[in-house]
């Protein structure tokens, strides 16, 4: 059924046609209309799930974790502050192979305090053992979210689904609402690893020792690194049942290309605009949108990226001290891979600050002027 | 003479041998805490009058019942002093460990 | 000696808290577990954040209980349980019980929120609070249950406690959740019984449990019972149970109330104490003990 719906919606309706059983979830501007449409489908019947409304983010997870733990299948939605008061349960739930799934509507931290999108809440905690999909249409939110449930079920790992504030978040867009029977299909009931039963009692994240905490620990990055082929497989599982598939990275024009553009979120759909326009004039220019970012797709970013002769990556995030944070990782992806091509880092957009398809005409005439990068950060829109 | 308490000690080859998660499925039974003591509880039977006090007090499960009767559980009784500072007929003695 | 007559048991017989242990010797968290998991039985499951009892069940891949068992972050005791209640709900099950079990940091300090929100909406889990009146998982620090005057590592001697002990029943009260007690490890039968009816009611419930901790009170480990007999005994602690916030009812009438005294100086943590503070916290107990007896003839 094709509807117009906001990017939040598409959230509450992955959630919904997932049959999560538990959500809980606080609310924080911009994802307040996730939990909205949660809480009617829960009150109306069109989801059999129980809506725990509890008083912070941090029990949010924690009500995530329990329920999970208990055997059902969790959803949750969050924001920048939100997001990082969950902080230390994020490393709780990858820790304790809870395959809990997040929506995180990417907003900037504070302070300055703003509710206006960019990547750095997300980013912050890439290092916790969550896998993170960051998509560019409602089409995908809905898509990637039930594809989430099935991979993190699968393996047990949470997922995060990461989009723009506003400018996905609330805005409106044609999306192709799969059909229930459908989706149960493709994802069956959660059938946990283990759980909390008195027919078999046990005790789950006890005291570890450094005898047994390394392993454990190695499980889960071993269990990542399985993810990317388990991507592909259940995205060819999604492809038969719903005509439509998700890839890791989505390359646009990168065969051929000698400059080729790297971005996320919103701005990879941009830059597809931009990149239509310069090829018109003459330009090779290509886009490579990464979607999962964790696991990182480093045989992806390799193999596209391997005949570029530039390169140039759009952050709309800062690691401080350092510079763009998908920059680092492109960089140090193509490390010793035989790519001697020199990598651009841009950043743009921060606070929510427009991206243009102009601004990719900054990004490239700068690019093009260049043998190679002349700062290891080139600002995009700031007034300096 | 009761069940002799016991559970097998937990040993990981490699990382293939731990669960997906830190998953506990042992039990303590392992751990024989009557090493910890220094002094041991004696229950003088003759003048204990089945009260349950003792039994009832415990905090480690080492009292238990025998023919309705007291007996300490030596591989885990700590020697804490509590059933002996309980019992109202004093009939359970605290002694010295024996090395 | 009649070896016809029956031992006499006033608690059931089966243990589902295992020897084998890391507890301390004379543990009153050891003790108040076992009494409330007699009245709960098998069909529990119990969540645990970080606590003594974190350390008691024991490291990984062991636990000493004979229920499932989820080791929780510190301040999420009564959030993590109110999503494993909703989660066995969603799967089917609607008979095991949850309890949220933490120490008095993890309740009256940094778990206070989403405790206060898990009774505000009412969720159905025991939360016990079992109070050694610091953070003695983390060796012997203040917590806001700290009775005043004690020492502990970060209230030394020369600077011991010097608030009040936080008033969590109160506080617990004003939540008008359906039920919560307090009771005292040295009267394991009260304790069982308001388990038991902890256990039968849907909705809230919490009890809080005074269980001495010989490591951290300086005390003789043989003592732990009786401290927790003179705490009730001297009106310190005493026994009460509060339904929907209003009706209070008195558990043991005290006759001739004991002297603070005789409680406090089995404590090394009082040894400091001088005449003047013993007379401070006998005047503190006495305010108390009349302040809850105002609220149980209120009605």
């Amino acid at each position: 059924m094709r509807k117009v719906i906001m990017g939040n919606h598409a959230l509450s309706y992955g959630a919904m046609l997932s049959r999560t059983q538990v959500i809980s979830a606080y609310p924080i501007t911009p994802q307040t209309q996730v939990v909205e449409l949660l809480s009617e489908m829960c009150a109306d019947g069109t989801l059999q799930a129980k809506f725990i409304k509890v008083e912070s983010e941090h029990s949010a997870m924690a009500a995530c974790i329990g329920a999970s733990i208990a055997g059902a299948r969790t959803f949750t939605a969050t924001s920048a502050q939100g997001l990082a008061l969950m902080h230390e349960l994020l490393h709780w739930a990858s820790g304790g192979r809870l395959p809990i799934v997040m929506g995180d509507i990417n907003r900037a931290m504070a302070p300055g305090w703003s509710i206006w999108t960019d990547q750095n809440d997300s980013l912050s905690q890439r290092d916790t053992g969550w896998m993170q999909f960051y998509v560019s249409s409602n089409q995908e939110v809905i898509d990637t979210t039930i594809q989430a449930f099935k991979i993190a079920e699968t393996i047990g790992i949470p997922a995060m689904v990461v989009l723009d504030a506003f400018a996905l978040s609330h805005t409106y867009e044609v999306v192709d609402i799969p059909e229930q029977d459908k989706v149960d299909a493709y994802l069956p009931p959660y059938k946990p690893y283990a759980r909390l039963t008195p027919d078999a009692p046990c005790a789950f994240d006890g005291l570890t020792g450094p005898e047994h905490y390394f392993e454990l620990r190695y499980k889960l990055q071993k269990d990542m690194e399985k993810v990317p082929a388990l991507f592909d497989k259940t995205g060819r599982e999604f492809e038969k049942i719903f005509g439509r598939r998700l890839e890791a990275v989505e390359p646009y024009l990168c065969d051929d290309a000698e400059i080729i553009l790297v971005t996320s979120g919103t701005a990879g759909f941009t830059a597809r605009v931009a990149v239509d326009e310069m090829r018109k004039e003459g330009i090779k220019i290509g886009n490579l949108r990464i979607r999962m970012f964790r696991p990182f797709p480093f045989d992806d970013v390799r193999r596209i990226l391997a005949k570029a002769s530039k390169i140039a990556v759009l952050d709309r995030n800062i690691s401080y001290g350092y510079h763009g944070i998908f920059c680092q990782e492109v960089k140090s992806a193509l490390n010793g891979s035989g790519s001697s091509a020199p990598v651009f880092g841009f950043i743009a957009g921060l606070g929510g600050r427009d991206i243009k398809a102009a601004s990719f005409r900054e990004i490239v005439d700068i690019v093009r002027r260049q043998d190679k990068p002349a700062e290891e950060i080139n600002w995009i829109g700031v007034k300096k | 003479m009761s069940k002799k308490r016991d559970a097998k000690k937990i040993v990981y080859e490699s990382a293939r041998d731990f669960p997906q998660m830190p998953m506990s499925q042992g039990s303590m039974l392992w751990n024989k805490t009557g090493s910890w003591r220094n002094i041991r509880p004696e229950i003088h039977l003759e003048k204990c009058t089945q009260c349950g006090i003792c039994w009832k007090f415990c905090p480690d499960m080492s009292i238990v019942i025998e023919n309705e009767f007291p007996a300490v559980d030596y591989d885990y009784c700590k020697g804490c002093g509590i059933c002996a500072e309980e019992c109202p007929m004093k009939c359970i003695v605290m002694v010295e460990e024996r090395k | 000696m009649s070896k016809q007559k029956k031992m006499t048991l006033t608690l059931p017989t089966e243990e589902l808290v295992g020897s084998g242990n890391l507890a301390c010797q004379g543990c009153g968290a050891n003790l108040a577990l076992r009494y409330v998991l007699k009245a709960f039985g098998k069909r529990t499951a119990i969540c645990i954040p970080a606590c003594c009892w974190a350390v008691i069940d024991g490291p990984f891949p062991y636990s000493c209980l004979g229920i499932p068992v989820y080791h929780c972050a510190f301040e999420t005791a009564a959030s993590t349980a109110t999503g494993v209640k909703a989660g066995l709900e969603m799967i089917g099950d609607t008979e095991t019980q949850v309890i949220a079990w933490a120490g008095d940091g993890g309740t009256f300090d940094i778990g206070i929120q989403s405790l206060s929100a898990a009774a505000e909406r009412n969720d159905d889990i025991l939360y016990v609070c079992y109070d050694n009146e610091a953070y003695m998982n983390t060796g012997i620090q203040r917590s806001s249950a700290t009775p005043t005057g004690a020492w502990t590592t970060t209230t030394p001697v020369k600077f011991p406690k010097d608030q009040p002990k936080k008033d969590i029943d109160a506080i617990m009260a004003a939540h008008r959740i359906p039920y919560q007690a307090t009771a005292s490890i040295a009267y394991p039968e009260d304790l069982y019984k308001k388990a038991v009816k902890a256990k039968n009611i849907r909705g809230t419930k919490f009890i809080h449990v005074l269980a001495p901790c010989p490591t951290g009170w300086k005390s003789r480990p043989e003592d732990a019972v009786k401290l927790a007999r003179l705490a009730v005994q001297t009106s310190y602690f005493p026994l009460y149970e509060v339904e929907d916030g209003e009706k209070y009812t008195l558990n043991f009438k005290i006759q001739n109330k004991k002297p603070i005294e005789e409680y406090l100086k089995l404590q090394g943590r009082f040894r400091h104490l001088q005449p003047e503070a013993i007379a401070a916290v006998q005047a503190e107990v006495d305010r108390n003990w009349d302040r809850l007896l105002k609220k149980v003839t209120a009605r």
